[in-house]
């Protein structure tokens, strides 16, 4: 890869337009600097994680008994979110035959295993005893726990899609469909079981439910929606390539899902609060503290505002044919949605569970702020995550579809 | 154990056998009370007291799936926050300082006319359909298939903290000492299999708030004070399904 870019920068001088041979240069720079800060990124972050796996997570990290979970289980939430987002979406060209969608298949499988990868990378810093659970969850598993199957599903779950992702770059289409559709039933399993983590905790009112396994699953499609305008937009930028009529009739389609994705997302939260305000009096409390609480601005600014409302109306504006806009609203989505995690994992914890009990321990919300070592990891996994998309492009060169 | 409904359905004791007038009388009373019981704003009666007065002694002791079925009756109004249950329950189990395996919560009432405070004592209810050994992916968290206590294996926990966040009862907490979630287990390695009967916390107890015994043993005294008519016998968050084995009461 550094020697395609060696060979342009030498060429350049020999280039008709010498201009454009300059602006060929500044890209190339910009691109190595891209990679350079990911890469400096995903170092930080492991270096955040280990120190912190050495001085205890008691002292490193901000997440408490209370609140056990805090923002690197909401960042591997958004992470694995994305992934299975990005294959679901994609899977309608690739796994079940909608041509036009088939040429984002391979840039979404390539980021669904990207994506996949910066999630484990962070939860391996947020779990006490990773190895602990390389060896346990093999040799005396948990068949009740959601965690068990989403773990193991989604370890089958990245292996297929490596899989896959294999067979579309050698050009086996035929097999790469059958990888795809195994991809699409064990994310879809493991993505409805990381709901069911949440929902199947029925001393957490705010989670309890069989809302949370379809809301996941929704939700990813929405991510993935986004996703996938964002970097293929990203990508054309990287690699300088432009893109083709077929790639654009995908990314019209890709925005007309997410307009529908964003319609019922909305319609699910509009529905959460609504049924959620006849409950108790725990449950109402986590309710306003997202209405006209703590987390009021993550959830009207950034939830509602940049994750689903902008984007719809810019999605919408734009017809599917404005590639600049889409982009711009897939960014606020991502952005957006990145809160959103945050929102669902911390406010489903910030009522004390012996709240009912009215004892002035527990009468007030709990509070939770990341520390600087939880933010470097999570860094470090927005690090990993540009860095493989950084070298997917050059590597892949625009992950190319034209033999479809 | 299983719980009775809080108003008892008229028709429940024809399903039975036969029952003097007496006893439907005395039911129906038992019913009145049971629904005029408050305590802490979520109660409810946890005792069987239905089954007490329907069912034979032999039915009753089946509740108890567990021998000995290991459990703990407080008696709430008799604490007065010395906290010497907290102090044994950590030396006796090397809790360290930034933990702890059993908690006093108070209760203020500002308004009540009597007594204004109350101190409510909290530990793990070892519940016999834990929300937190169905969360743990390694069974590191599991039901004691003897003696019913939820038990922590030490080696197999990944540190998930699933567990912690399954738990309603904020009974459980890292131990970053033992690499592993720590939480109450009723003294089982330090005490009960040492020759002690009781544990930590309840030896410990100047006020004997703290009654700990067999429920499966109609002699002993949690089984009576649990199986007492008279009283309002109750457990902490019944509405998550999760059947507690601590049980409160007053007096």
């Amino acid at each position: 890869m550094a020697d395609n870019v060696s060979v342009e920068a030498a060429e350049a001088p020999s280039l008709a337009d010498a201009g454009a041979g300059a602006v060929e240069a500044i890209k190339s720079k910009m691109y190595y600097l891209l990679v350079g800060v990911m890469a400096v990124l995903v170092v930080a972050g492991a270096a955040a994680g280990i120190h912190a796996r050495l001085i205890g997570s008691l002292e490193a990290y901000g997440a408490t008994r209370e609140m056990p979970w805090g923002i690197l289980i909401s960042t591997y939430v958004f992470f694995v979110v994305t992934s299975t987002g990005l294959c679901l979406v994609s899977s309608i060209g690739h796994v079940f035959g909608v041509k036009a969608f088939t040429p984002i298949a391979e840039r979404s499988v390539f980021l669904a295993v990207a994506t996949i990868m910066s999630g484990f990378f962070v939860i391996f810093f947020e779990i006490e005893n990773p190895f602990r659970m390389a060896i346990y969850n093999v040799i005396s598993p948990n068949l009740t726990s959601n965690i068990w199957w989403m773990g193991t599903l989604y370890g089958a779950y990245m292996m297929f899609m490596a899989v896959e992702f294999y067979l579309l770059v050698t050009g086996k289409y035929r097999i790469a469909m059958i990888a795809g559709f195994l991809g699409v039933v064990s994310g879809v399993a493991a993505h409805s079981n990381l709901g069911a983590v949440f929902g199947m905790l029925d001393g957490r009112e705010f989670w309890y439910g069989p809302f949370m396994p379809i809301y996941f699953i929704a939700s990813a499609m929405m991510s993935g929606a986004a996703a996938i305008i964002l970097f293929t937009w990203l990508g054309s930028k990287v690699t300088g390539n432009e893109l083709d009529p077929p790639m654009r009739r995908a990314l019209e389609l890709t925005t007309q899902v997410g307009v529908l994705l964003i319609t019922i997302i909305l319609f699910f939260t509009i529905w959460k609060f609504i049924i959620g305000y006849a409950g108790g009096d725990a449950k109402k409390m986590a309710l306003d503290s997202l209405i006209k609480g703590p987390y009021a601005f993550n959830f009207w600014v950034l939830e509602l505002g940049s994750g689903m409302i902008i984007p719809l109306l810019l999605f919408i504006k734009s017809r599917g044919r404005q590639l600049g806009m889409m982009a711009t609203a897939s960014a606020m989505m991502m952005f957006g949605i990145f809160f959103m995690r945050y929102d669902l994992v911390i406010v489903g914890q910030v009522v004390p569970v012996q709240y009912e009990l009215n004892v002035t321990e527990y009468s007030h919300l709990l509070s939770y702020t990341p520390s600087v070592h939880e933010i470097m990891v999570v860094l470090g996994g927005i690090g990993l995550a540009g860095l493989i998309f950084l070298l997917g492009e050059k590597v892949f060169d625009g992950h190319k579809t034209e033999a479809h | 154990m299983e719980q009775s409904p809080g108003t008892p359905e008229p028709s429940e004791p024809q399903e039975k056998r036969s029952v003097t007038e007496m006893e439907r009388r005395q039911f129906l009373k038992l019913g009145l009370a049971i629904t005029g019981v408050f305590a802490g704003g979520t109660i409810l009666s946890a005792a069987s007291v239905v089954d007490k007065v329907f069912a034979t002694q032999d039915n009753f002791s089946e509740k108890y799936p567990y021998k000995p079925h290991y459990a703990m009756v407080i008696r709430q109004d008799n604490c007065i926050d010395c906290e010497r249950c907290k102090a044994a329950c950590a030396k006796a189990n090397e809790v360290p300082p930034y933990g702890y395996r059993t908690q006093i919560l108070q209760q203020v009432d500002p308004e009540a006319a009597d007594r204004r405070r109350e101190f409510i004592p909290v530990l793990c209810n070892q519940c016999n359909n834990p929300a937190c050994t169905r969360a743990c992916p390694t069974g590191a968290t599991y039901k004691d298939k003897q003696n019913g206590i939820v038990m922590v294996d030490k080696e197999k926990c990944i540190g998930c903290k699933t567990c912690m966040s399954a738990c309603p009862f904020n009974a459980r907490y890292y131990n970053e000492e033992t690499k592993a979630v720590d939480k109450c287990n009723f003294c089982f390695d330090t005490r009960l299999t040492q020759g002690e009967t009781t544990t930590a916390c309840a030896a410990a107890c100047p006020a004997k708030v703290r009654i700990f015994g067999d429920l499966s043993d109609p002699q002993s005294e949690v089984f009576q004070r649990v199986h007492n008519i008279e009283k309002s016998v109750w457990v902490l968050r019944p509405e998550t399904g999760v059947k507690p084995n601590v049980f409160y009461t007053k007096g």
